[in-house]
């Protein structure tokens, strides 16, 4: 029990609300400071100017600089009380290097004078060279031209910053209040805010200023039977998302009415909430699956979860080639599978896409933490896996020419490398809506949100549960089903899609903190999809009595 | 390198104190160096070390509270952030369950620190891979592997009269081997306080052998089983694990509140209940030798990095008995549930200590008619918290046990279980050995739950 979480540090306890982790040196301000500016970007340039020339002094033969400025709200809140209310502010640099041809990376906090920065950058290429007598074979960088000064602002409408600390209380307060009053024991709702103002630059000739915004409201709801002893939660139908504070807007067109309403871009936490507390009551009472094979209808609140861990994770070139063997695993999916170009990673309904520029996804950035610009490309191409996530370091290896963009640092103090992309299933190409699906469905399951989530190191085997179950029989809903999970194989499971929603259900689910590498990074990640069937998927019961 | 003495830390505390003019503040300061290195493909692939030394102020009128942070020390820039934390702490709302501050305390006296440790040095820690790496590249096996080294201290003040100290150091190791193929994979773990205590050598050796006998495994069909558990497989520092998710839901008010395992049908916990084998007793003591901790803590620890002051609230970290006898003994609370039961504030524990036998994994092999041996569980990931079932996958060495001897390699599977049941379905149990900074015995378990094969090596 070394390593307690943020959820324990804060006293959150069971709650089971995910927190996201701090940025590292995080230090707490006052909110207003969140909205004071950082350094200027014409001292960013001389500060970045100034650590690649000492670099290159030193010998480097690239150096790229990364000055970040990370900003960090939560607003913590469990029925009538406020529990916390945190704003910190984490600024410094991060110089990377390659020197006899191996790479080399120091940071240093706080600094806004050249002399400092120049000296983290020497210390990048002295551990660059002690590095390089360990070295098998030197870094091969995919060439990238240089872009200028430019610079790239999130589309949001609303700062998060920018509205008071009491309105975001009361938001949380009177949802809370909605909660307890339509029969729920308990509520913990929380919501997260982050700017990252990100300043990178490369001896490519590239200065980028970038303005990255994220906000990730999160609530669960319990309801108790103390007679018989049990108890059941609901947690938030919202997905963190690449938006501001118009995220918690309400809209009548961002709602999909059905068994229960789901969101797209604007998310009603009243309604939520509400619906929250009346369903974990019934979840008490609900019928208790039984095991077997169902059709699964699997909303897009579910899957994006299910499309994380067994299509984004797996298709990382890094852990193809064995880097993250010791910590989060190697891939099923490898060389040879994409070298054949026939291996069918699904049905041929399946296409999944990775993108860093999706409008309001977590991931969507100008350019990525190497100065390489973002894109979108295919993974998986009519069921055939045609491609991976691979950054410049790497590309040579899958015979690209140019980097993915997808290379990513959680923090001026961390190294950056690869991370996954919003990786996506794309929108049935003809018209169905989810009515319609569930209408031939003869024997199955319906699952809305994500719950508990567990891959083997090799991505094949996989368990999902989720938040609420309705059983599905003869193309109507049934009514409310517990105790499920389903268990499956990767490719098995891909492989049993047999139809997608259009375009009309499609929204963004996501995870704030994606978990990878050794020391550990978080990042944020979005997976796009519409309702999608699989048929004959295996279900397991999790009842236990102790 | 940032580890002040008792005395440095103190007087920079005092100072802060003395600029308060809330109705209370407290202050802690802490810091230290974070080392490490990686290595994967039989290479090294990063390494890094970082200073950090950092004050956090707490500013308390009434029940509200405003904390500031800084990592600058003179005159004026303290008491600037005393100022910023009252500032803070005015405009914030108040915070009902909020426990005025701990007078002084009397601690355990635990020394969890290590000089060895303390000194390590880049060139220590790239002998200490060479000497992972060398032995997997002649034996043409792939390792991948992690150590990560921590000399850190905290101090605490605050305007009641509490002052505490402690320094402690740690380091963490665990490699990966595979073979050339990609069929066989192995791993082993280690912690220590003291680095002149760890052997990568050792440790990796362990894990290619694993790598090795694992190779080729064979599918036997998912049921119940009779398995041995290794310490890794219990407990782990990298991922959840099926103890230490047991014994972090000790906590006395999400049972008191209807919402955990330990919530009673009718009402109120399961304290007193025998809910484990007999032979299950844990406790947590931070002056143990094996697995020194810090002597103070609570409500959650951390305050480590000086992110929140409120982490620590200053403690004391005592020998608790949690379960004795497979009888629930004590429960963690917070100051404010305590006071709300009219009970001591016991904090969760800093390390925990499960009594265990003196039989050698070997042993335990030796004595098994048919069964599995684990070596570690992956993924593991709670599935439903009223059962605190779970559910997980083996990983990098599974094989099959006939006759008391290990016969062959197979494929790994996946479990859904619970740590209740599986503590009231035991077998045996060895010597506990060090895990996570807890000491944790290789367990024999007899119907543990797989429910499917995996493909992954």
């Amino acid at each position: 029990m070394n390593r307690r979480d943020f959820n324990q540090l804060i006293g959150m306890g069971t709650a089971g609300i995910l927190m996201p982790a701090l940025p590292a040196f995080s230090r707490s301000v006052e909110p207003e400071a969140l909205l004071e500016p950082g350094v200027d970007v014409a001292m960013k340039k001389r500060l970045a100017d100034a650590a690649m020339n000492a670099a290159k002094s030193k010998g480097a033969t690239y150096t790229d600089v990364r000055i970040g400025r990370y900003l960090n709200q939560f607003v913590l809140t469990r029925e009538n009380k406020v529990q916390g209310i945190i704003n910190t502010e984490s600024y410094g640099v991060g110089v990377r290097v390659i020197a006899n041809g191996c790479w080399g990376f120091a940071s240093v906090s706080d600094a806004r004078d050249e002399s400092v920065v120049a000296k983290a950058a020497e210390k990048a290429v002295t551990i660059a060279k002690a590095n390089a007598r360990l070295l098998t074979e030197p870094v091969q960088l995919a060439p990238q031209k240089g872009f200028g000064e430019v610079s790239w602002k999130a589309p949001i409408t609303k700062n998060a910053f920018e509205v008071p600390v009491k309105e975001k209380v009361d938001l949380l307060l009177s949802a809370n209040a909605a909660a307890m009053k339509n029969g729920a024991n308990f509520v913990n709702n929380v919501l997260f805010m982050v700017n990252e103002q990100k300043y990178f630059a490369s001896t490519d000739g590239t200065y980028a200023d970038q303005d990255i915004h994220r906000i990730g409201p999160s609530f669960t709801v319990t309801a108790v039977d103390p007679q018989n002893g049990r108890f059941a939660t609901r947690n938030s139908l919202s997905a963190p998302m690449g938006m501001g504070y118009e995220y918690l807007q309400v809209n009548p067109s961002d709602k999909l009415s059905g068994v229960t309403t789901r969101y797209n871009k604007g998310y009603d936490m009243l309604e939520d909430i509400t619906s929250a507390a009346k369903q974990a009551k019934e979840k008490l009472s609900a019928k208790s699956v039984e095991a077997g094979k169902y059709d699964l209808v699997l909303d897009p609140s579910h899957l994006w979860l299910t499309i994380h861990e067994s299509v984004g994770h797996p298709l990382e070139l890094d852990r193809v080639l064995g880097y993250e063997a010791n910590y989060a695993g190697t891939s099923f999916a490898t060389l040879d599978k994409w070298q054949a170009k026939n291996f069918n990673y699904g049905s041929k309904e399946v296409n999944l896409v990775a993108d860093k520029t999706q409008v309001g996804s977590l991931g969507a950035v100008g350019w990525d933490d190497e100065g390489v610009k973002t894109k979108k490309w295919d993974l998986v191409k009519d069921g055939i896996l045609v491609n991976y996530q691979a950054i410049r370091d790497q590309v040579h290896i899958i015979g690209e020419k140019e980097s993915q963009g997808c290379c990513y640092a959680d923090n001026w103090s961390s190294v950056q490398f690869q991370r996954m992309a919003n990786v996506s299933l794309e929108a049935g190409k003809t018209p169905l809506s989810v009515q319609n699906m569930i209408k031939d469905v003869k024997k199955g399951i319906y699952i809305i949100g994500d719950g508990s989530f567990s891959i083997d190191q090799q991505r094949y085997n996989f368990q999902f549960g989720g938040q609420l179950f309705y059983e599905i029989k003869d193309g109507q809903i049934a009514g409310m089903l517990k105790d499920v999970a389903y268990q499956a194989n990767t490719r098995e499971f891909w492989n049993s899609c047999v139809a997608v929603c259009d375009q009309s259900d499609y929204r963004l689910g996501g995870a704030f903190n994606d978990g990878k590498g050794q020391p550990a990074q978080s990042s944020a990640v979005s997976h796009g999809s519409s309702t999608t069937r699989f048929n004959g998927v295996n279900v397991i019961n999790t009842a236990r009595k102790i | 390198m940032a580890i002040l003495t008792k005395d440095e830390a103190k007087k920079i505390l005092d100072k802060v104190l003395s600029y308060s003019k809330a109705d209370e503040m407290s202050a802690s300061l802490s810091g230290g160096r974070l080392g490490n290195i990686r290595y994967a493909r039989n290479a090294v692939s990063t390494s890094g070390e970082s200073d950090n030394l950092s004050l956090s102020v707490m500013a308390v009128f009434g029940k509200r509270s405003g904390t500031a942070t800084i990592n600058e020390f003179d005159d004026a820039s303290l008491e600037k952030t005393v100022r910023r934390a009252e500032e803070i702490a005015r405009l914030a709302p108040e915070n009902p369950e909020y426990m005025p501050m701990l007078g002084p305390q009397t601690y355990l006296a635990a020394n969890p620190y290590a000089e060895s440790t303390a000194k390590m040095t880049p060139d220590f820690r790239a002998q200490a891979t060479f000497d992972s790496l060398d032995p997997c590249r002649k034996k043409n096996l792939t390792a991948a592997g992690y150590m990560e080294d921590s000399t850190r201290f905290t101090a605490i003040a605050n305007t009641k009269g509490l002052s505490a100290y402690n320094r402690e150091t740690s380091v963490e190791f665990s490699v990966t081997v595979r073979t050339a193929d990609g069929l066989g994979s192995g791993y082993a773990t280690r912690d220590v306080t003291d680095v002149s205590k760890l052997s990568t050598k050792e440790a990796t050796e362990i894990a290619m052998q694993k790598a090795q006998a694992s190779a080729s495994a064979r599918a036997l069909e998912p049921g119940k089983y009779t398995v041995i558990l290794e310490p890794a497989a219990l407990l782990a520092n990298v991922d959840a694990s099926l103890m230490a998710a047991m014994m972090n839901s000790f906590d006395a008010r999400s049972a008191d509140e209807g919402r955990s395992f330990l919530s009673k049908k009718g009402g109120g916990t399961r304290l007193g209940e025998k809910l484990f084998d007999e032979r299950v007793t844990i406790y947590s003591d931070p002056t143990n030798p094996e697995v020194p901790a810090s002597p103070f803590g609570g409500g959650g620890g951390g305050g480590g990095q000086g992110r929140f002051n409120g982490g620590s609230d200053g403690r004391p970290q005592e020998k608790v008995t949690w379960i004795e006898k497979g009888v629930v003994k004590n429960l963690s609370y917070s100051r404010y549930w305590a006071d709300k039961k009219g009970v001591k504030a016991i904090p969760a524990p800093a390390n925990f200590i499960m009594e265990g036998g003196t039989q050698s994994l070997a042993d335990m092999i030796k004595s098994t008619e048919k069964g599995i041996l684990v070596t570690r569980f992956w993924y593991i990931r709670p599935v439903d918290p009223q059962t605190l079932l779970y559910t997980g996958l083996t990983r990098d060495g599974t094989f099959y046990i006939e006759n008391g001897q290990i016969k062959f390699p197979v494929k790994n599977f996946r479990f859904n279980e619970s740590p209740v049941i599986m503590l009231n379905n035991l077998e045996a149990l060895g010597k506990p050995v060090r895990m996570g900074g807890n000491l944790i015995p290789p367990m024999k378990i007899r119907d543990f739950t797989f429910t499917s094969l995996s493909d992954a090596v």
